[in-house]
């Protein structure tokens, strides 16, 4: 079948076995290989991408379903040569060993800093009213859906907590100006 | 100095952009084609007939190959005296091992033709156990190896106590996250270019010859990196590759095989679980006067690497402790099931689980300190080590080197098999024993006679006490457990020692290629491969180092069995500590040349020529490097070098159990605190504390990743991953639904790591000491933890927990019982 999907900004027309899924597409059809495949059932992470700027597994959907939304991956979060505040605090708390789910762990993290930004409480939150407050034991949990064998962890949160306390500087600035 | 800094991995900014490429993701040429094994359901028994008409007639199928159908040899193990076949030709040896290949244009439409074919079989009753296996006495080897010295037996009937048990080690799936995946590209003239995600790509250039039935010098293999390895691409890649290259030759076109996740569990080995009982006999403070271990070791199937992991699980059953008189038996058990393979620690982690379960049970039994009847029994802290440098004690005679060719060339005892690969592990038996004089120095000297000259471990562990608060959190959590009904928490400190080295001696070598461009840029290349330890950058921290530049010049490249030949698997921790010494050899020689050249044309001594800051200087002179490059060839001068390193002072006699099969060793210290829920077995880290000994260090940032990896992934093993077969041999837990890996969630909140300052004793690179494998050791400490907790829910008298691995739930929940009905 003949479908239309929205990657990175960009509408892309694909010929397509209907039951291929959205993380084919991306890898197999779109050459975005950046999206990895680690067990292809919904239990690692890997191939983590952003759907209408909320983070789902790739493998678990089909391509076919998504016609009318955008689509990011990590390829589209940050230009290679200008990485973005997670990737630059990926690099600089070595956030990783072999690589393999580190664009999962960056585009979930993205997702993730959202979701504490609009509020939602999670398993660990106090509070399911209170504005969310990221700590270790909060983006710990956020962060379980996505593995690391590695175990590169320590590096992965000490990452995402940076960027998470940047933002937070630079929002009532921003918010002032 | 580019080395010991903290500088990220080579490919890092391509690894958070999503760039780097790993197999998978290679741009492959149109029409290639892409393959799936078709796998037995049964575990043991014969295949009568294989009706695939079905599976040839599905869309998109291209072949499908059979063991009659291949051109070349049909095996791809790793151990030259063990036929591993890479397509059953009748025989059945465990349910996951494949039966045919199924070429398709697409990798769906592989795996889905191949569950159409009609096996018939003749099923037999599988051996799966170690019970089983013993029972039917089905073994590697012709009996049980055994090491030790004095007269164990004696030492424990004189002894005031004695202490005996068993503990049950489970096995531990590798799960990089990259599954197994190879690329096959043929070209002209019959040659076959293979990339694979393999620590080993000699060996792979080796099967994929003998598949072709080619000579080696026509098949090249790339390695650029691997998503994750930890020994499960040693030997493990040797099917996919050859099946890729075999459809290649076959349909003359591009072929791709990468597993499936449950595929890869159910194909590929993992790492060896284990059986330990013991029977000690100490005195009143605990101190260890005989011991005797008798390890059982569940193989699976085939050889592969079982062999030198038995092996090192029996030279590690000292760990850091002196033993006056034991005996260590190793029993290398075969089973209906996946073949045990290479897994981080190679059979080291599961030798030291034993001793340290040892001396948890003596604690308990003698109600003593756990921490000082550890103590109690360290191997002695020698003076000279502390001044470092000293000359080894005992005359550890170096083999001649007519000696060492000849066992090459098989001569000494083995079959001179044309086909045998030395570059393997898995050739262990295939060198001949060779007696090495013996020299004891009590207190230090190693069941197998190699004497522990630098014994750091007291220090370290004076140390993390202090640092990490243990007494008084030992004292409180005391407090806590007599207050606490429900929840208990436990802490233990566990010690590593853990040998460095190819316990198959010729293994430790290695060898580089460096040459250097007119315009000063670096072009590196060496037998090792990357996945995911740094090793990539550390070596070109050493290149950089050499040359006096920014390690921004040195390109890194893949690793090629057309660069660099006849290279030992990236395994044993060796990567840096070969590599960089190849890597600084050809370095030095290409120096060495500069600095003669620009000595010469200022009529300088060249021994004082420095390369530093980009600059080459000499007298009050200096030159940009890359002018200097240029100049030299300009005056005829090669700027292209190969290096070669073999690491001294090894030598090694198996059968015996006698020699120095390690060049050193590294030691770390953990400390954990765990809880458990005595109504669920429910258990969690809170915290752990963790020194560890990596020489001078190459670069601190990647050896603290390794640390905390190694760490997690040990406590991963002992706690929560569970490998579970049914009646019939069948591998229940073949996915991340049912097998547990450590999560983000699941490490420790609080996490201590620190290294260790010291220097290795040994000319290492740099005086670093490796890192790859120590750190998964430090583990043990969680399990010990879970046993403290456990111990805590007994009154006075109550029995020991003996608690197995991994403990999950419901194993802590059975030893809490236990403990509570005594
Ligand atoms: S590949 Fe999608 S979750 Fe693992
Ligand atoms: S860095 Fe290897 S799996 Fe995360």
């Amino acid at each position: 079948m003949e479908i239309t999907l929205t990657v990175n900004g960009r509408a892309q027309a694909l010929e397509l076995d209907p039951r291929t899924t959205l993380l084919d597409a991306l890898r197999d059809h779109l050459q975005l290989t950046g999206t990895k495949k680690g067990c292809d059932h919904g239990q690692c992470g890997a191939c983590t991408i952003l759907l209408n700027g909320r983070r789902i597994n790739a493998c678990l959907t089909l391509a076919a379903m998504h016609e009318a939304d955008e689509i990011a991956t990590i390829e589209g979060l940050a230009p290679p040569d200008d990485p973005g505040a997670l990737q630059a605090a990926f690099l600089h708390h070595d956030g990783f060993q072999c690589g393999y789910c580190t664009p999962g762990q960056i585009v979930s993290a993205t997702g993730m800093l959202e979701e504490a930004r609009a509020g939602w409480p999670s398993h660990v939150s106090p509070n399911l009213e209170a504005e969310v407050a990221l700590d270790r034991s909060e983006v710990a949990e956020r962060m379980s859906g996505n593995l690391c064998r590695c175990a590169a962890y320590t590096g992965i949160v000490e990452a995402i907590l940076e960027t998470a306390e940047q933002e937070r500087d630079v929002e009532p600035r921003e918010a002032a100006e | 100095m580019t080395v010991a800094k903290p500088l990220p991995h080579d490919a890092a900014m391509r690894h958070v952009t999503g760039e780097a490429r790993y197999v998978d993701d290679i741009p492959v040429p149109a029409g290639t084609l892409h393959l799936a094994f078709g796998l037995s359901q049964i575990a043991s028994g014969r295949w009568t007939e294989m009706d695939l008409d079905a599976v040839r007639a599905a869309p998109g199928v291209v072949a499908v190959i059979t063991a009659a159908d291949l051109p070349g040899h049909n095996d791809v193990s790793p151990a030259p005296t063990f036929h591993e076949e890479l397509l059953s030709s009748h025989e059945i040896h465990y349910a996951g091992q494949p039966l045919f290949l199924v070429v398709a244009d697409s990798h769906l439409a592989a795996r889905k033709a191949a569950r159409l074919a009609q096996v018939t079989a003749e099923e037999t009753e599988p051996v799966l156990t170690i019970e089983q296996a013993l029972a039917r006495d089905w073994r590697f080897e012709e009996g049980p190896r055994v090491y030790g010295r004095g007269d164990p037996e004696a030492a424990i009937a004189g002894a005031a106590h004695l202490v005996d048990g068993s503990i049950e080690i489970g096995g531990q799936e590798h799960f990089y996250l990259e599954g197994q995946a190879a690329l096959a590209l043929p070209q002209e003239g019959g040659d076959m270019v293979v990339h694979s995600s393999s620590q080993h790509p000699t060996e792979i250039q080796h099967k994929v010859a003998e598949a072709l039935a080619v000579p080696m010098n026509a098949v090249r293999v790339e390695v650029r990196r691997m998503g994750g390895g930890f020994g499960g691409k040693e030997s493990q890649g040797n099917a996919l590759a050859c099946a890729c290259a075999v459809a290649a030759r076959l349909t003359g076109r591009p072929c791709k095989m990468r597993y499936d996740r449950d595929d890869d569990f159910v194909i590929t080995g993992k790492r060896h679980d284990f059986r330990i009982d013991y029977r000690a006999g100490v005195d009143d403070e605990g101190r260890i006067l005989g011991l005797i271990f008798e390890q059982f070791c569940r193989c699976g199937w085939s050889q592969d690497l079982s062999l030198p992991v038995a092996d090192r699980a029996m030279l590690h059953a000292d760990n850091a402790y002196w033993l006056p008189a034991v005996r260590i038996v190793s029993h290398r058990l075969r089973t209906n099931t996946q073949s045990a393979t290479a897994f981080r620690g190679f059979g080291g982690p599961q030798g030291m689980l034993g001793i340290e379960r040892v001396m948890d049970h003596v604690a308990h039994a003698l109600g003593r300190d756990p921490l000082e009847v550890r103590r109690t029994n360290f191997y002695a802290a020698r003076a000279e080590a502390a001044q470092g440098g000293q000359p080894p004690v005992g005359p550890f005679r170096a083999a001649s080197p007519r000696s060492i060719s000849a066992k090459m060339r098989g001569e000494e005892g083995a079959a001179a098999d044309p086909s045998l690969d030395l570059t393997s592990r898995g050739a262990a038996q295939a060198v001949a024993p060779q007696p090495a004089p013996r020299s004891e120095v009590p207190g230090s000297t190693t069941p197998y006679g190699q004497v522990v000259e630098d014994f750091i471990l007291p220090d370290m562990v004076a140390r993390l006490v202090e640092s990490s608060d243990y007494r008084a959190r030992r004292a409180a959590i005391a407090e806590w457990n007599a207050a606490e009904p429900i929840c208990k928490r436990g802490i233990a400190l566990t010690p590593v020692k853990f040998g460095i080295s190819f316990t198959l001696t010729h293994l430790n070598q290695a060898g580089a290629l460096v040459h250097v461009y007119t315009d000063g840029s670096i072009h590196m290349n060496h037998g090792g491969t990357e996945m995911g330890q740094g090793l990539f950058q550390k070596v070109a921290q050493v290149a950089a180092d050499r040359f006096g530049v920014e390690v921004e010049r040195v390109k890194i490249t893949a690793t090629d069995t057309g660069k660099v030949p006849n290279t030992s698997a990236t395994a044993a921790s060796s990567g840096s500590d070969l590599n960089g010494m190849a890597v600084k050899a050809a370095c030095d020689e290409i120096r060495d040349r500069l600095a003669t050249f620009v000595a010469e044309r200022q009529q300088a001594d060249p021994a004082t020529v420095r390369f530093e800051g980009g600059r080459v200087h000499v007298g009050a002179q200096s030159y940009p490097f890359e002018d200097v490059a240029r100049d030299a060839w300009m005056a005829r001068i090669s700027l292209s070098a190969t290096g070669f390193y073999r690491t001294p002072k090894v030598e090694w006699d198996r059968i015996r159990g006698q020699g120095r099969p390690f060049y050193y060793f590294a030691y770390g210290v953990a400390v954990t605190e765990a809880a458990i829920d005595t109504l669920t077995g429910e258990n969690r880290l809170l915290r752990a504390d963790i020194l560890h000994d990596c020489g001078t260090s190459l670069n601190p940032a990647l050896d603290l990743g390794q640390i905390e990896g190694g760490y997690i992934q040990g406590t991963g093993w002992l706690t929560m991953e569970e490998l579970v077969w049914d009646t019939r041999g069948r591998l229940r837990t073949h996915a991340p639904s049912t097998y547990k890996i450590p999560a983000c969630s699941d490490a420790p909140p609080v996490f201590n790591v620190a290294l260790w300052d010291g220097r290795n004793r040994e000319e290492t690179i740099y005086r670093s000491k490796a890192v790859g494998e120590p750190p998964l050791m430090l583990g043990i400490s969680a399990l010990m933890a879970l046993s403290d907790a456990v111990a805590a829910c007994g009154g006075p008298g109550a029995p020991y927990p003996a608690l197995d691995a991994p403990a999950t739930p419901e194993r802590v929940l059975a030893a809490v019982e236990r403990v509570r009905s005594a």
